[in-house]
């Protein structure tokens, strides 16, 4: 079998290398996605258009050769699922479990194919191969028909916009090269496809082992008079072409300021084209000038079009930095702050609704929560469910809210001004892909009422600065005790202050949350809230919250001017702080009847830079105080 | 296919991609820097910075990782390349290497352990870059296909495959804490050929031995190596014979095997690589060990 495999190369090379560099020159780039299984043949494929499109040099087939008898699922031929198997660890499991990229090309096109995995517990990885595609193949065992995961490829295929999709339905030669059975499968698909919105897609039969309709027609299939796979991927309409006739943007990567005489806006463009003299305006502070020219290393430009990254000159000394957005002065993109989204969770650690994560959107960075999640789409039915939180994989709409008004487009007009991240401000992981719908209507119409006594001279009235003192600690620490005798000593020295205090909060602004660690971040943005009004008001705040995760904490401490959030950590261990149990709480937890208890079954993440730590092991309460109120005056 | 002026060449957008990439260390990263191998993908992401910042110059030094067993004609040209583009060049030597004397003839793989991978690790840390940009493809080796374009490194310079944040559309996640660091791949969507392609186009300069010309060399276990230099330990009886030479890759001269060939311009080279069954990277030792050799080298920090 192997001695009918050769390498071989196109003749022209070997004819005339000029006309063939000419031509290749010339070449547009198309990027594709497989969706499929390990037993769709996925992998089969892939290798086969390498090995078609003669990408697979002799060593590498020598030891293809040699590995497929070791290893291989093919008996003595060449098994080329083994050519895209990556990483050690994947080799030994035979199953591929992350994006891995290929590259073949043709005369006409150079392509790239993002190989991702098709489990439903690989949902990120495929949403991050989808992401930059230009098209997706579909991957049908011609045995099997229509599964459910090809539903939930087709769903992400959908939801990512791809334009292009291509159902290939592979090992017809399993089958018997049976037209009906084909027939029957595209029917069926047709069928599932309108109903999630797919629009159009291109079915060809093949088999990727039997090299069937790849680059070469089918003998077998004389009935099928459709362009062979690799025909359609060479001769498929670009994707660009849409994003070219929309409104000209470019999101601001860089300034380039080499010297005094140039200012300079470098950045790639997401959508239509852009000339010297066009009147443009900066987003989102609305400003309007023209573009004096387009720099580039080659020279300067006469147009420039979507892809390409440039540098722009204004006529006018506006100001614009990165993160804004250089727009067609007359059709400039959305501003807004709270948005209908979809999020894909790609963490580990499951979403939290009232958690502040950095949202990035093409070169803007804001912080964002996630106010409100709709609901889960089960991705293998398209049906909503109610939820809560996401855990890794889901995907779900919610409704986020921005610290900072964002530009963008919806994503089914520009990918990359309607697709974001969003990014863990602790272990800076990067934990979803989420796409806007649209803006809420309420951000567009609910302005910030501007008060005329300033925060500043309610403090100035009191004689005090304001301060928000947010004692955090495990249960039982002596937080609430501390806190008090501290409001005490504070309220004899004539300041104003107020105390906050867990258990009371729970009993009335928070009443309707519970301890899971969904509710524990709704309940410390609420106290945060409040705090901070509070702080406004000009008044010494006290809190005393376990608040066990340093986001929420941070979060706080954001919310506040620089220097006024104290965080003072009562580092009472727990050992000490069970063997006291005052409200008997651990004993009931160890016992298992209290479940979510920090410390126990719930962690405490203790605080890496306190402005104060005190503890009741080696000094007492008291004094504890008097350290925190000596401290909180001076600074 | 018909193309209109609103399309871009597959080489068009791959240049875009990698300046996108370049931009948006330089707008996130402290201190950035570009590691420097003085071979043809190191030329193309240097012109490509070039591109990326003018009018202007790259605003990040130059950092070469050096063995002292370079071949010479990619010292005149690392040097050469750095004035031209207005650079800093910082040339890092493993200064225990160099006490130790370790050399390819002597002491084997230890002598990429501790010039490439330790040396490496060394000037990262001794200047705290916090970025560093590498000239590595995807379709060199398997274990690359699927790193990222933004790769990340524990604040001991591992590498951990496992734990890869996810890359989605144009958009970088380039946060880290203190001390970690990242490796960046702006050339991570290009082949061989696009290489060849851009620099042919583009009228990159290149070190002369990828081009052929009659050059010293002993075949030594089935490698033919130029004797660069008078450190050459001639076995008994091995004399350099002058053969039309020309390398497809280059790394330290006695571990880098040349082909015959009579390519003598860039076209030709073009063709000749088209029209030759095997892969690139034959040419160099260090890959002969088993296929997850890479990804072994990688984890421990190896660029």
């Amino acid at each position: 079998m192997t001695d009918t495999f050769e390498y071989k190369v196109d003749a022209l090379i070997a004819e005339d290398i000029d006309a063939y560099l000419e031509t290749h020159q010339h070449k547009t780039m198309l990027r594709f996605i497989t969706c499929g299984s390990v037993d769709d043949g996925k992998s089969t494929l892939i290798g086969r258009l390498l090995y078609d499109s003669k990408m697979i040099f002799e060593d590498q087939l020598a030891s293809l050769s040699k590995d497929s008898k070791a290893v291989g699922t093919q008996g003595q031929e060449i098994d080329f699922a083994l050519l895209v198997d990556g990483l050690a660890a994947e080799r030994e499991q035979g199953i591929t479990i992350d994006v891995a990229y290929r590259f073949f090309a043709t005369d006409k096109r150079k392509f790239i194919v993002a190989d991702t995995p098709g489990h439903e517990q690989y949902t990120r990885n495929m949403v991050t191969g989808a992401s930059t595609a230009d098209l997706a193949v579909i991957l049908i065992d011609a045995r099997q028909g229509v599964l459910t995961q090809t539903r939930r490829h087709s769903y992400i295929v959908n939801l990512l916009g791809i334009p292009n999709v291509v159902l290939a339905v592979n090992k017809m030669d399993l089958v018997g090269y049976s037209q009906d059975r084909f027939d029957e499968i595209v029917a069926s698909y047709r069928e599932f496809a309108t109903s999630i919105g797919i629009k159009d897609f291109v079915a060809i039969p093949i088999s990727g082992l039997k090299g069937d309709n790849i680059v070469d027609r089918s003998a077998g299939m004389p009935w099928y008079q459709g362009p062979t796979l690799m025909t359609h991927l060479e001769e498929v309409p670009l994707s660009d072409r849409g994003q070219a006739d929309q409104p000209f943007r470019m999101p601001v990567q860089w300034v380039n300021r080499p010297n005094l005489d140039f200012r300079g806006f470098a950045g790639t463009i997401s959508s239509g084209s852009v000339k010297p003299g066009d009147a443009v305006r900066v987003l989102p502070s609305g400003k309007t000038t023209t573009v004096k020219a387009i720099v580039t290393y080659d020279g300067a430009l006469k147009q420039a079009v979507t892809g390409q990254a440039v540098t722009l000159t204004l006529n006018d000394e506006v100001d614009c930095s990165r993160g804004d957005v250089i727009s067609v002065a007359d059709a400039p993109p959305e501003v807004a702050d709270q948005f209908e989204t979809t999020l894909i969770w790609m963490d580990e650690h499951e979403m939290l609704p009232g958690r502040p994560y950095i949202l990035q959107l093409g070169t803007q960075s804001v912080t964002a929560t996630i106010t409100e999640p709709k609901y889960e789409v089960n991705v293998n039915t398209a049906e909503h469910l109610a939820a809560r939180v996401l855990k890794l994989n889901a995907i779900g709409v919610c409704n986020i809210s921005t610290d900072r008004p964002l530009v963008f487009e919806p994503y089914g007009k520009d990918r990359s001004l309607g697709g974001f991240i969003l990014i863990d401000r602790m272990t800076n992981a990067t934990v979803a892909a989420g796409l806007i719908h649209f803006a809420l209507r309420r951000s567009q119409n609910i302005h910030w009422q501007a008060v005329d006594v300033s925060r500043d001279a309610h403090a100035a009235q009191k004689g005090q600065k304001a301060r928000v003192v947010w004692f955090t600690g495990l249960s039982g620490s002596g937080k609430s005790t501390i806190a008090n005798l501290v409001e005490k000593k504070l309220h004899a020295m004539g300041r104003h202050s107020f105390l906050l205090d867990g258990d009371n909060v729970r009993h009335g602004l928070n009443r309707d949350l519970g301890f899971t660690d969904a509710d524990r971040v709704e309940n410390i943005r609420r106290v945060g809230e409040v705090a901070k009004l509070m702080t406004d008001a000009g008044l010494i705040v006290l809190t005393a919250f376990i608040s066990p995760f340093r986001s929420e904490r941070r979060m706080v401490r954001d919310l506040m001017a620089e220097g006024e959030f104290i965080e003072v950590f009562v580092d009472t261990p727990l050992e000490v702080a069970e063997a006291r149990d005052v409200k008997g709480l651990y004993k009931k937890a160890r016992s298992g009847q209290l479940k979510n208890f920090t410390g126990i079954d719930s962690p405490y993440e203790a605080p890496e830079l306190a402005e104060i730590t005190v503890n009741t092991v080696d000094m007492t309460a008291e004094a504890a105080a008097e350290l925190i109120v000596d401290k909180l005056l001076k600074g | 296919m018909a193309l209109d002026e609103r399309t871009l060449t597959h080489l068009q957008r791959l240049e875009a991609e990698s300046i996108h990439i370049m931009r948006e260390v330089v707008a996130t990263a402290t201190n950035p820097v570009m590691l420097y191998s003085v071979g043809k993908d190191s030329a193309c992401m240097l012109h490509l910075a070039k591109k990326a910042f003018y009018p202007a110059p790259p605003p990040f030094p130059l950092l070469h990782v050096d063995t002292t067993w370079k071949f010479r004609a990619m010292y005149d040209l690392r040097d050469k390349a750095a004035r031209d583009a207005g650079m800093e060049l910082l040339v890092h030597h493993n200064p225990e290497a160099m006490e130790k004397g370790i050399n390819p003839f002597d002491h084997g793989s230890l002598h990429t352990d501790m010039w490439k991978t330790d040396g490496l690790k060394q000037a990262l840390t001794k200047y705290g870059f916090d970025a560093a940009f590498g000239g590595a493809r995807r379709d060199e080796e398997k274990s690359r296909a699927k790193e990222r374009v933004f790769s990340f490194r524990s604040a001991n310079h591992r590498w951990d495959p496992k734990n890869q944040r996810p890359e989605l559309w144009n958009a970088y996640n380039a946060r880290k804490a203190k001390g970690e660091s990242i490796r960046v791949f702006p050339l991570s969507n290009w082949t061989e050929l696009d290489i060849w392609q851009y620099i042919h186009l583009e009228g990159i300069e290149i070190v002369p031995l990828y081009f052929s010309a009659p050059r010293p060399t002993v075949e030594r276990d089935g490698l033919l190596i130029m004797v660069d230099d008078d450190r050459f330990p001639l076995r008994i009886g091995e004399v350099p014979v002058e053969r039309s030479i020309r390398f497809r890759t280059l790394g330290c001269y006695p571990l880098t095997g040349a082909v015959e060939s009579t390519a003598a311009t860039l076209p030709e080279v073009i063709q000749e690589m088209l029209l030759t069954t095997t892969s690139e990277r034959q040419g160099r030792a260090i890959d002969h060990d088993a296929s997850a050799s890479m990804e072994k080298k990688k984890q421990e920090g190896y660029f």
